[in-house]
Order: C-alpha cells, then structure tokens, then sequence
C-alpha cells in the first residue's frame, strides 16, 4: 500500500467570478520513501494540492476526494483536532518563503522545539538535544547557540535549513517541500536540494517536492507528475519522462531548459506561447488545447489519462499517436 | 538590551528639558505675569513689587534657570492661591489621578484585547460587527456626556454609587468606566487588525503546519506580534488619561492633578502651572519610555535596531 494515495482530489474556491476550480480531480500516489516532484507553472493548483494535503486550505476553500489516504488514514473524514495531530507530526511541511515563515517573536529553540513537545510530550531538553542534532545534521555551526538566536539573526538559506530541521522533527513519514530553494540565491539552492535528497535518503522520509523547475527535477527526484490547469497532465518516473515525454506541455517545458553543450550560445531561449486559460467556471476539454502546437479538433473534448509503458501515464489525445504536423514554435529574445 | 535603555533614556532626558524650556517660556510669554498675578485692581506700584519680589524683572534665561536648578531638587516654590508649597499640592493630587489612570486603562486593556481578538477570529459574523458597534460609540461619544449618563443611570436613578467625591473605591468606578471606555475602541481597532493581519502571516502557516493546537497557534504565535503595536498605544492612552483626564475629573468632581491644573490656569497661578506641566510630561516621558522597553522585550527585531 502506497503511503499516500490520491484520488480524483478537487479543490474549490469561491471568487467573485464564481468558483474558481484550483485543482481539477487529481490522481497520485506517494510510495514510502520515494521523493515525487509535482511540476508546473504558477498556478497550476500544486500550493493549493500540497495545503489539501497537510489539511491548511484557506477556509472558504472546498475539498472533495474519491480517496485521500495517508497511511490507511481517510484523511476527509478526521475532524480538525485528529488532524493537527498528524501535521507536524506524521507529514510535515517546509515553505517556499524562509525569511517570514518563522515567528519572528521567538528564539529558533523554541519554535524547533515545541512540535515535538506537542506531539511527544518530551521535555524541553530532550527536545532542544534533537534540534541540536538535526541543525547540525542541516549543516549549521554552532546548533546550541543558534537556538537563542530570533529569525532575523539569520540568512535566507540558514532559515531555510533550520525550516527543514523543523520539519524533520517528529520523523514524519511524508515532508511536503513547496518551492523551497525558490526563494534562494542559486548557489544555496543546489545546497538545500543536495542537502534534501541527502536527508530524505538518510531518514528513509517521503518527499512531496513542488516546483516549477523541472531542472531541478531531473536532480533530486524519483519520480514526476507535471501539473497544468489544476490537473496532472502526465506522470512518470523521472528517466522515462526525460527520455519520452509524451505530453506536448512537459515537451515545451523540457525544451524552455537551455541545455550546456547543446544550446548555442547567443540563441533565443524558447518559450510556450500563450497563457494559462482561466479556472473560473467549467472548464470543458483539454485545457492546455490553446497554447498546444498540435492541437486538433478532437481537443475539444476532454481528453483520458492514458497509460503508457509501465507507470507512465498522460493526459493526452495524442500521447500514444504520432505527432500531426506540428506549428513552428514561437520565441521570445 | 541594556544599551538600547541607555539610548532611551538619554532621549529621555533630553526631551524632559525640551520641554520644560517651551512651556516655561510659554506662560512667560504669554503675557506680563505680574499684572495678571496683582489683578485688575492693583496699581502700577503694586505691579512692580510683584515684578520685583517675584523675581519677574530678571531676565528670562536666568529665570529658567533658577526654575530649573530648583526643580531638579523637587522645589516648584509656593503656591500663588493655596497656603503652600507646589509639592505638597501635587503630592496630596497625584494618588487620585494615578488611580483613575490606572484603574482606567485596566478596564481599557481588559475589554479592548479579548474583544479585539474575538472579533477578528469571529471577522464578518454578529460578534465582530458587535464590537465594532461597541467602538464606533465609544469613539463618537464625547466622554463628558457618557461620564453624566453614567451619573444619571448609576448615582441619581439607581443609587448603586456615588455621583462625585473621591473618598473610596466606590467614587472611581464610575469615572473609570467613562475615561476607560474612552481609550478603548482605538486599542480593539488596532488588536483586530494586527490579529487579522498576523493571522494571515507565513508563520501562522507554520505554526499551524507543526500541528500546534489552536489555542496555541492563536494566543503564543498570532497574539505576541500582533500586540506589540498595541502596547504603544496603551502607554500613550494612559499618559492621555494621566494627564488629560480634567473634564472627567471635573465631572466627577475628583480632586485630581486635572482639577488642580485647571483651577491653576483659571487663577494665573503659574508655579503650579509649570509643575503640573512638567509633571504630565514626565509622565508621557516615563510612559513612552516603558512602551519601547516593552516592545523590545516583545519584539526581538528592535533589540539590535
């Protein structure tokens, strides 16, 4: 049994417009100890998939699922309270922007310590001896004097490492990482990525990672589901989906990657042409159907998950057919 | 920390004398004191007497100066109407005001912040509209008027406690209710918003994703930063009602630092002017002092500033 299973998972939001389908009845699943990357531009609905997933969407937001299970769990049917009892716990979070998801009113040691009193009932020092550990597992100097440290004491990457020792707390089962090196200088970047993998290697954890690069995909993951319009347009292991990417968006956003040796200097970067269709309202038929250099009259309808070779499936008309004559692809200098 | 409280406080000082400057020379400027002290009646000589005893001749800054050597040993001179000194009047005052102060920014602070968290956590349902409610009349209301109501529903109609005087405990619920009531829609505003704000901060987020409980969640993460602004202002109402609490004093007749400064203005006695001056900014001086000492403990973030 998978340790997270996904099932036709929607989420709604009500906006002045109407209701805004943010994600459109998504399937995935999560094996133990496996790190999947959820891949897509802004606004595709992977924040709003990963805050279903730990139980923090906005309150006017409506979840619905035909399954969402954590470890056996049916996560729909726990009440609130059973629920906090989990995060944190079981399946913990590390955000996208380090510099405010820190109180800034309280020392480091407090704030690492105090999910792991809550949910373990230990004592403050045996709490503080973890976060010792785990800031110096992190790779930060002088664990014991960090913890009287505030937040504003420290650099946008250090919070970002102290933000996944903080997640790593209870051993949770599954970290759900949103975006976390986006907000990083790039040489911190491959930093925190190598150091996650490490970690989520060492620790035999579970990793949800979400982002829109699918560079760093290629680096870290196991295996990937790409996102588009609330939906998971095609998911793969991470070799089969470099190798053969079947959906015409996961081409485009391959070929946006300039790669060294092959690109040539001084070439225009590629684009996708064309933006993201609006989620307010029903959405009928393949909704990337607009900007698709392929893009058929059959496009129109809504398109099946098709299952490809072993665990490869894509949200495509054409994801098994050759190839119609495709439109030059625009660029942008 | 304790550099920061040095800093402050020679701040501090400086503008405790800033200020004795601008309102000594004020009152001095304002018009000849002499002739207002010797009234209407007196002659040109008795005028100059007065000039000559009280020492209104001598140049201004050697006034102020004088003023201010014995000042700073507690000395504020006699009093012009009463048979004695500055000090003893302030000192037989001051317990009156401090209590109503005090007792008023309690009330403040008690409704104001539990109701201002309410209200934000309940935002957009009856109970927030009802504390908004709550404020706006406390802010439309002038505080004479709601401190006479109080008079006419509590001490005339229902004889549950006394209109005026300041014997016991009983004199100050009322003008304690009518003075807290009026700082209290400013703090509730202010502790809404900064809940509503905080509320929908990353770290809040955070908090919530360690699967911290909600009373935790509301009153250790969200509650801590979104008070701080608040303490500010708290220092700055009760430094407002210390020193500013004469119509409610004069309503109730207290016999407080508000009643003595206003009957001190209305007979030109200026020796008690000054004191009652300086005293109300040293006050605010004091006041302002605590609030950043306390916003400092709160906020670690101004510490190193």
């Amino acid at each position: 049994m998978p340790l997270l299973e996904v099932n036709n998972l929607r989420v709604d939001l009500p906006v002045e417009a109407g209701t805004l389908h943010a994600v459109r009845g998504i399937d995935f699943h999560v094996e133990r100890g496996e790190m999947l990357c959820l891949v897509g531009e802004s606004g595709c609905g992977k924040s709003m998939t990963s805050l279903a997933l730990m139980g923090l969407l906005p309150r006017k937001a409506r979840l619905t699922a035909d399954r969402l299970q954590f470890d056996g769990i049916d996560l729909t049917m726990l009440s609130e309270r059973r629920r906090s009892d989990l995060r944190g716990a079981r399946m913990s979070m590390i955000f996208q922007e380090p510099m405010t998801a820190l109180n800034p009113a309280y020392t480091l040691g407090n704030q690492l310590c105090e999910g792991l009193i809550r949910h373990r009932g230990v004592s403050r020092q045996e709490a503080r001896e973890r976060a010792i550990y785990l800031l110096e597992r992190v790779g930060i100097s002088a664990a014991k004097d960090r913890l009287n440290q505030y937040p504003h004491q420290l650099s946008g990457g250090l919070r970002q490492r102290v933000m996944i020792a903080m997640a790593l707390m209870c051993e949770p089962d599954l970290i759900i990482a949103d975006e976390p090196t986006t907000a990083l200088d790039v040489t911190i970047q491959a930093q925190i990525l190598r150091l996650l993998r490490e970690l989520q290697q060492e620790f035999g954890t579970a990793v949800i990672f979400i982002t829109h690069d699918l560079g760093v995909v290629a680096r870290i993951a196991d295996r990937v589901a790409v996102m588009y319009a609330g939906e998971v347009i095609e998911s793969a292991p991470t070799p089969a989906l470099y190798a053969n990417p079947a959906h015409p968006y996961t081409r485009g956003l391959l070929s946006c990657i300039p790669a060294p040796g092959k690109t040539p200097p001084g070439s225009r970067l590629q684009a996708i042409p064309g933006v993201v269709p609006s989620l307010v309202g029903h959405v009928e038929g393949c909704a990337f159907r607009n900007r698709c250099p392929q893009a058929q009259p059959t496009c129109e309808r809504t398109p099946p998950l098709m299952s490809l070779s072993g665990d490869h499936r894509a949200r495509c008309h054409y994801a098994d057919r050759p190839v119609p004559a495709p439109r030059p692809p625009e660029t942008i200098s | 920390m304790g550099t920061f409280i040095v800093r402050r406080i020679l701040v501090a000082i400086s503008v405790a004398l800033t200020i004795s400057i601008v309102s000594f020379m004020l009152l001095h400027l304002s018009g000849d004191l002499a002739t207002s002290i010797a009234g209407p009646e007196a002659t040109a000589e008795q005028v100059e007497q007065i000039r000559v005893d009280y020492g209104l001749d001598r140049p201004i800054v050697s006034q102020y100066l004088d003023w201010l050597g014995d000042a700073l040993t507690f000395d504020f001179g006699r009093s012009y109407y009463y048979q004695s000194t500055v000090v003893d009047l302030i000192v037989d005052r001051m317990p009156v005001t401090l209590t109503l102060g005090g007792l008023a920014l309690a009330l403040a602070v008690g409704i104001s912040i539990p109701l201002g968290v309410l209200a934000a956590l309940k935002r957009d349902t009856w109970i927030d509209r009802l504390a908004l409610l709550f404020a706006v009349v406390g802010q439309a209301m002038p505080s004479f008027w709601f401190g006479l109501t109080l008079i006419v529903v509590f001490a005339v109609t229902l004889q549950w406690l006394p209109a005026a005087g300041s014997d016991g405990w009983q004199h100050f619920v009322l003008p304690a209710i009518a003075l807290g009531y009026y700082a209290t829609p400013a703090m509730m505003r202010l502790t809404r918003t900064g809940m509503l704000e905080v509320l929908e901060s990353d770290y809040i987020r955070t908090a919530r994703a360690k699967g911290l409980r909600t009373g935790s969640v509301i009153f250790k993460h969200a509650l801590r930063n979104a008070i701080i602004p608040v303490v500010a202002l708290a220092a700055v109402e009760l430094g407002f009602m210390l020193g500013g609490s004469v119509v409610i004093e004069s309503v109730f007749s207290l016999n407080g630092l508000g009643q003595l400064a206003w009957d001190a203005i209305s007979r030109n006695d200026y020796p008690v002017v000054q004191a009652v001056v300086l005293i109300i900014a040293l006050f605010y001086i004091v006041l302002t002092l605590l609030a950043d000492v306390a916003n400092a403990a709160l906020d670690p973030r101004i510490r190193t500033r």
